[in-house]
């Protein structure tokens, strides 16, 4: 008891970013098996599983290293394409649809992780708004790139080119990604399931890695660097550590969202969606990971929401007002005023225990 | 801990919420649920709305008779393969059931996997990509395919002798643009046709198109192939008539609708050529009183993209009487049935006489059109 007691007092956020997690898995795990769910709940499982693993990830970027970001996308489509070449081509060698998947994350994690380094070797360089618009230009070109890639398989194996097509496919060959057309007939692996466990290994990650040496001293980095840089704390390889850890996750989040669709374009991982994945992030609260999770499920949720309403028209509009109304009670003195409250309940019962 | 508190109840109450919506009673009025997506906002809002108003037009024609009743729903996927799948779901949960698929190629791929694994008929009216209905066999299109229109236009300009020398933009960010670049390229080497310069744009670059105008003039070229939306096309036409460049211009079904952009000099547009399968000008009863409906409705002339929605319905009219088919059916029953009329049936509508389909592909002829006086006519 005592044990429980002592990992609420020091990891309440954990406990309740797992606890919400795993209740809201039981719940819909309850729902589906007594018929209970709605198609539209269904269909938009995963891709609530995926974005919340970006938004949680983005969020060790933003919220505890607290520099500002806005090339996640970027980092997702390079997840999303490696996750498909690989499941396509592990398409006879692993029959077992779980297994494969999991090797198709792995392997899009490194491939994210390579391009993490890549991209932010030279960005981490930078700070603040520099930083923003050179995320935001290496998702651009990650964009680009991809949609210029053209990538078959036939028996002799991989064929790969860049700009226009250069190479002929055997008969039987298969077009895995082709370039503005993007990829089609993917054969849809993902499931809650996965999306679950990729979720939990995710909060696993990233909570045990902030609530280390290691996540204090990304910290410290955050708060002041010069400080940080005087004690002797590597400022370039925490950022860099911390950045890179975050474009792996987006990468597994890239594999999870592609091979739950029958087709993905490059288009698809534009800027808007890293600035959709930013917006979780801010209203679940910097640095605040269980924030993120209801804000990511949420703000997915909801313009769905709103379509069941009844307010076709005016879906986007709401959609918007109620984002901005979102922000601004975060800024509003009615929530510091039931944050200083509920601290001065929580002050009296501690005193209390005291006493 | 309150405000954990609320938080579950909030998440609690918005599930509760979803799952009572799933619940929602199928059938019971005696109408036929047509359920469709396509861009209603977006950058391709145009052809979501047209498709929209297209296919409303027709479901009223159809219960204004008193017979068979339909009800038309049409959502919201903002071009983008992920909307379009919960918008799918969204239908489905209304109770679909048969399906006018997607507005636009790439949702209309993405939602055409779940049609073929729910069993659920899909009739789409301008998802034009192969890949849509390839693969699935209760997946049919009503518009030509892109590659079918590559052709077509390749075959049509040789035939013809339209140019001696050909220069192509096309927007190689866009499966439509690409999709007929890519078949009308091969067949015009395989026809002999001289391309003397290929160039491309991207939606982020489609403001400007005088270095790819340069191009084709330097190359001396007298026909300019335009397979792309009239939006960026009106722009070539526009830049090109201010450099002096004077080219025949070559556009596929795409260019419809050129003549309703707004703040486009229309005599830019004389001379055009394009393949489309409809003809707002067309001086048949159907076709005139259609317009008509449109004009007065909506207060535009319909597009290609109208014409489609509008024949889609009309098919499935067909389809359902001659089924004789009853609204209690459900979607799965109703699929078998319109798959055995679809693959026997021949159709006449307003984008063609005498459609007849295989392996959910139309075959309909495209129709050679030139802009004159401000018109549509026939070739």
């Amino acid at each position: 008891m005592n044990k429980i007691k002592n990992l609420w007092a020091t990891r309440r956020d954990s406990v309740i970013a797992f606890g919400i997690v795993i209740a809201a898995y039981i719940v819909v795990q309850i729902m589906s098996m007594t018929g209970n769910i709605s198609y539209s709940l269904k269909g938009m499982l995963v891709p609530i599983c995926a974005y919340v693993v970006m938004a949680v990830s983005l969020n060790l970027t933003v919220g505890v290293l607290g520099e500002l970001s806005l090339g996640h996308a970027g980092f997702m489509s390079v997840g999303a394409f490696t996750g498909i070449v690989v499941t396509t081509v592990l398409t006879d060698a692993v029959p077992s649809d779980g297994l494969r998947l999991a090797i198709a994350m792995v392997v899009a994690a490194a491939a994210a992780a390579v391009v993490g380094v890549i991209v932010g070797v030279p960005v981490l360089r930078l700070s603040g708004d520099y930083l923003a618009i050179v995320t935001l230009a290496a998702c651009e070109i990650i964009k680009s790139i991809v949609n210029v890639l053209y990538i078959g398989m036939d028996s002799k194996g991989l064929h790969l080119s860049i700009v226009k097509q250069s190479f002929t496919l055997e008969e039987g060959g298969k077009m895995i990604i082709n370039g503005p057309i993007g990829v089609s007939g993917i054969n849809k692996i993902s499931t809650f399931t996965a999306g679950f466990v990729l979720i939990l290994i995710t909060l696993f990650v990233i909570l045990n890695l902030i609530n280390s040496r290691h996540g204090r001293a990304i910290m410290a980095v955050r708060d002041n660097k010069i400080a940080a840089d005087s004690i002797g704390i590597s400022t370039t390889r925490y950022k860099l550590l911390a950045f890179v850890i975050s474009a792996a996750f987006a990468g597994m989040a890239g594999t999870l969202y592609a091979m739950n669709y029958s087709t993905v374009t490059a288009a698809k991982f534009d800027f808007n969606l890293s600035i959709l994945v930013l917006v979780f992030v801010v209203l679940g609260g910097l640095g605040n990971i269980w924030g993120s999770v209801i804000a990511a499920a949420l703000l997915t949720v909801l313009p769905e929401l709103l379509r069941k309403l009844n307010f076709n028209d005016y879906r986007m509009l709401i959609y918007a007002i109620l984002l901005i109304a979102l922000m601004l009670f975060n800024n509003s003195k009615l929530k510091q005023m039931l944050l200083e409250r509920r601290g001065s309940k929580k002050a009296a019962k501690t005193e209390g225990e005291v006493a | 801990m309150k405000k954990l508190f609320s938080m579950i109840m909030a998440g609690a109450m918005m599930v509760g919420l979803l799952a009572g919506c799933g619940n929602n009673d199928a059938g019971t009025t005696a109408a036929f649920k047509i359920g469709g997506t396509g861009p209603l906002t977006g950058g391709a809002a145009i052809y979501g709305n047209a498709v929209k108003n297209g296919a409303q037009i027709a479901v009223d024609e159809i219960n204004a008779l008193g017979g068979m009743q339909f009800e038309l729903n049409i959502q919201d996927d903002e071009h983008d393969p992920e909307k379009a799948v919960n918008a799918y779901s969204n239908l489905m949960d209304w109770g679909m059931q048969v399906s006018l698929l997607a507005v636009t190629s790439k949702p209309g791929e993405a939602i055409s996997a779940n049609h073929f694994e729910d069993r659920v008929f899909g009739l789409t009216p301008s998802a034009s990509a192969p890949a849509v209905a390839e693969g699935k066999d209760n997946v049919y299109q009503v518009c030509f395919s892109d590659p079918n229109q590559g052709t077509a236009s390749a075959n049509y300009i040789a035939d013809q002798q339209l140019g001696e020398k050909i220069a192509v933009i096309y927007k190689n960010d866009d499966v439509y643009s690409t999709g007929i670049y890519e078949t009308f390229i091969a067949q015009a080497q395989a026809r002999g046709l001289n391309v003397v310069s290929t160039t491309t744009f991207t939606s982020a670059s489609e403001n400007d198109f005088n270095v790819q105008l340069t191009e084709a003039k330097n190359a001396g070229a007298d026909l300019l192939f335009l397979p792309m939306y009239y939006t960026p096309a009106s722009l070539i036409l526009s830049q090109a008539d201010s450099m002096g460049y004077e080219p025949k211009f070559f556009g596929v079904d795409g260019m419809d609708g050129i003549l309703t952009v707004e703040n486009f000099d229309t005599t830019l547009a004389e001379g055009v050529m394009l393949l489309t399968p409809f003809n707002a000008d067309a001086q048949d009863e159907k076709t005139q009183a259609f317009v008509k409906k449109y004009q007065e409705q909506f207060g535009q002339i319909p597009n290609q993209f109208a014409a489609d929605a509008y024949d889609c319905v009309y098919a499935y009219y067909q389809a359902l009487t001659n089924a004789n088919a009853t609204p209690d059916m459900t979607a799965a029953q109703l699929c078998d049935l319109m798959m055995e009329q679809f693959s026997t049936m021949s159709f006449d509508g307003l984008t063609g006489e005498g459609m007849t389909w295989t392996n959910g592909l139309v075959s309909k002829s495209p129709k050679g059109m030139v802009i004159e006086n401000g018109a549509y006519v026939g070739m």
